[in-house]
């Protein structure tokens, strides 16, 4: 395992198995009356989160408390942050106060990186700008693989705004080391002009390539990070790329329809395909807590390893990340 | 009392000792190096391919149950398990992996043979209750899997390869609280080898193996390892 979890692109094959079958035994445990696990007891775990997040924090949170960890929350709102404190004197302070793990969120791209130059502690990023999010990449692939049994050879289908989606990106690179074949389908003006490095497939009608999709995964239309007008109307984007019950009816029979939350109903996704049997909206959130409980176990669980010296800082790299 | 220990150890530990060619009397003595200390800490989690025999002088391996031996063993602590809880009345066998699985497998299909009654069997993985998680890297989660009927009320058997330390054990009991409030929960296991750091005691041994600790003790069988044998890897002093 790496010390942090930053990313998905630099998540070996054995290391993300080793993660989803570990996910698998934390599951297991929401079954029993007595879901705690004295495993973490006396590490502290701090969710530092700049960014509105009610879902990923909370899961966070139960995730740590289960395995007895002391959980302190941390939100930029009403705290030190709000005063002009930079991300680095913020990350120090935490240390100081002796957190074995930090779980960061952030809207800068990057944030987690540089934290993870600066603490001794392990850094887990919880989504950062619109970089990665590879807790939610983990879950996903962990749901997909509990529900179809494999993700070896599956063909999983991203759609909508791309451009601006952490989960995206980090879906691409796990799926694609977890040996599935990913297809986005986006409007034009939401793909990044990157995508056609990234080992994926793109097309820009839906219907066509619904009927081939294992996985079809909705990704919510990111309004807030939304500086241009992207597309003319959201009724037109809906009627292309929104996921309602006539396009339904063209996946195979086995095939899930996901979705990261938190939803839009009636935008790229209609309310009658969200309840259906093979919307697995739900089941995620469930086994959020079960992945992030064994990437938690897998950073803090055994010794810690060579104590790995915060890197001093280069010159050129003395850029303000906060925004 | 006294024979009741005798009649709860599976052989007498005097002859075993015998029967294994006699192993020096060995005082806990200091412990010469760093690696023999950590398998001090590593309790009965021996056997596999990673317990090399690299402490030091010269590495040897001797075999000390064959397979027939092995079956026999497995067998008599069937009976002996039969015997003790009155033909298997509300036991259930579960087992801590790796080898610790297979080995109630095993139990529960000579105590079908023997009796005819069936015994639930299951798996208990100690691992997220063990107190020494931070010296060692972290160690991968294995499969928990308690039966139907769950443990409330009834004698649970915990069933492992290597009794050593007694710290999985100590782990297991732990675990298992979780998960119910049996009647009575009782110990077997294959090999007992001595060392113990914690007052934990078996109630079926299969063989008794008075070791010296920088020797380990590697349980193969077939389920896992693809044959049947108990090995002792290490130095002769």
């Amino acid at each position: 395992m790496n010390r942090h979890l930053l990313s998905t692109a630099d998540l070996r094959r054995d290391d993300a198995l080793l993660i989803l079958d570990t996910a698998e035994q934390m599951a297991r445990l929401a079954d029993r009356s007595v879901k705690k696990l004295p495993t973490l007891r006396g590490r502290t775990v701090v969710n530092l989160f700049f960014e509105d997040s009610t879902r990923t924090r909370t899961s966070f949170e139960v995730a740590a408390k289960r395995l007895s960890a002391d959980v302190i929350n941390f939100s930029a709102k009403g705290s030190s942050v709000s005063k002009g404190e930079s991300l680095k004197d913020t990350a120090l302070t935490l240390e100081a106060m002796g957190a074995d793990a930090v779980v960061i969120r952030h809207s800068a791209s990057g944030a987690p990186h540089r934290l993870a130059g600066w603490v001794r502690g392990h850094v887990l990023n919880a989504g950062d700008g619109t970089h990665e999010h590879p807790t939610q990449a983990l879950l996903d692939a962990f749901t997909i693989r509990r529900r179809l049994g494999r993700l070896d050879g599956l063909a999983v289908t991203i759609v909508g705004d791309v451009l601006h989606s952490r989960v995206a990106r980090s879906n691409v690179w796990l799926l694609r080391t977890l040996g599935a074949k990913v297809t986005l389908v986006a409007p034009p003006t939401l793909l990044p002009h990157a995508v056609a490095t990234w080992p994926v497939e793109v097309s820009y009608d839906l219907d066509t390539v619904l009927p081939a999709s294992d996985v079809v995964m909705m990704l919510r239309v990111q309004r807030e990070r939304m500086s241009a007008a992207f597309f003319p109307t959201e009724r037109e984007y809906s009627r292309r790329y929104g996921l309602d019950a006539d396009r339904a009816a063209k996946l195979p029979p086995h095939a899930l329809v996901m979705h990261p939350g938190p939803m839009v109903r009636g935008m790229e996704i209609a309310s009658d395909v969200a309840d259906s049997g093979r919307s697995t909206v739900v089941e995620q959130v469930a086994n959020g807590v079960s992945v992030r409980m064994a990437c938690l176990y897998l950073l803090l669980g055994g010794a810690d390893g060579p104590a790995e010296e915060p890197h001093e800082q280069r010159p050129h790299e003395r850029r303000e990340v906060s925004r | 009392m006294a024979d009741a220990a005798r009649r709860n150890y599976g052989s007498a530990p005097r002859s075993d000792a015998a029967a294994t060619g006699g192993s020096p009397k060995h005082s806990p003595a200091p412990v010469p190096d760093g690696d023999a200390g950590a398998a001090g800490t590593d309790g009965p989690q021996t056997g596999g391919p990673e317990s090399g025999a690299e402490a030091g002088g010269r590495p040897t391996s001797r075999a000390v149950l064959a397979p027939a031996d092995l079956a026999r063993i497995v067998s008599r602590m069937a009976h002996q398990i039969l015997e003790k809880t009155s033909g298997g009345d509300g036991v259930v066998l579960l087992g801590i992996p790796t080898r610790g699985v297979p080995l109630a497998a095993r139990l529960a299909a000579r105590i079908h043979d023997v009796e005819g009654v069936t015994v639930p069997t299951g798996s208990l993985d100690p691992t997220m209750y063990r107190d020494d998680l931070r010296l060692k890297a972290v160690r991968p989660l294995r499969v928990t899997d308690i039966p139907d009927g769950g443990i409330d009320g009834r004698v649970v058997i915990l069933v492992d390869d290597v009794l050593y330390s007694g710290r999985t054990v100590r782990a297991a009991l732990d675990a298992l609280a979780e998960y119910g409030r049996p009647r009575a929960v009782q110990l077997a296991v294959l090999v007992d080898r001595g060392h113990r750091e914690l007052p934990i005691r078996a109630d079926y041994v299969g063989k008794n193996m008075p070791t010296s600790r920088r020797e380990k003790v590697a349980v193969r069988l077939a389920e896992t390892d693809g044959t049947d044998a108990v090995l002792i890897l290490g130095d002769r002093p």
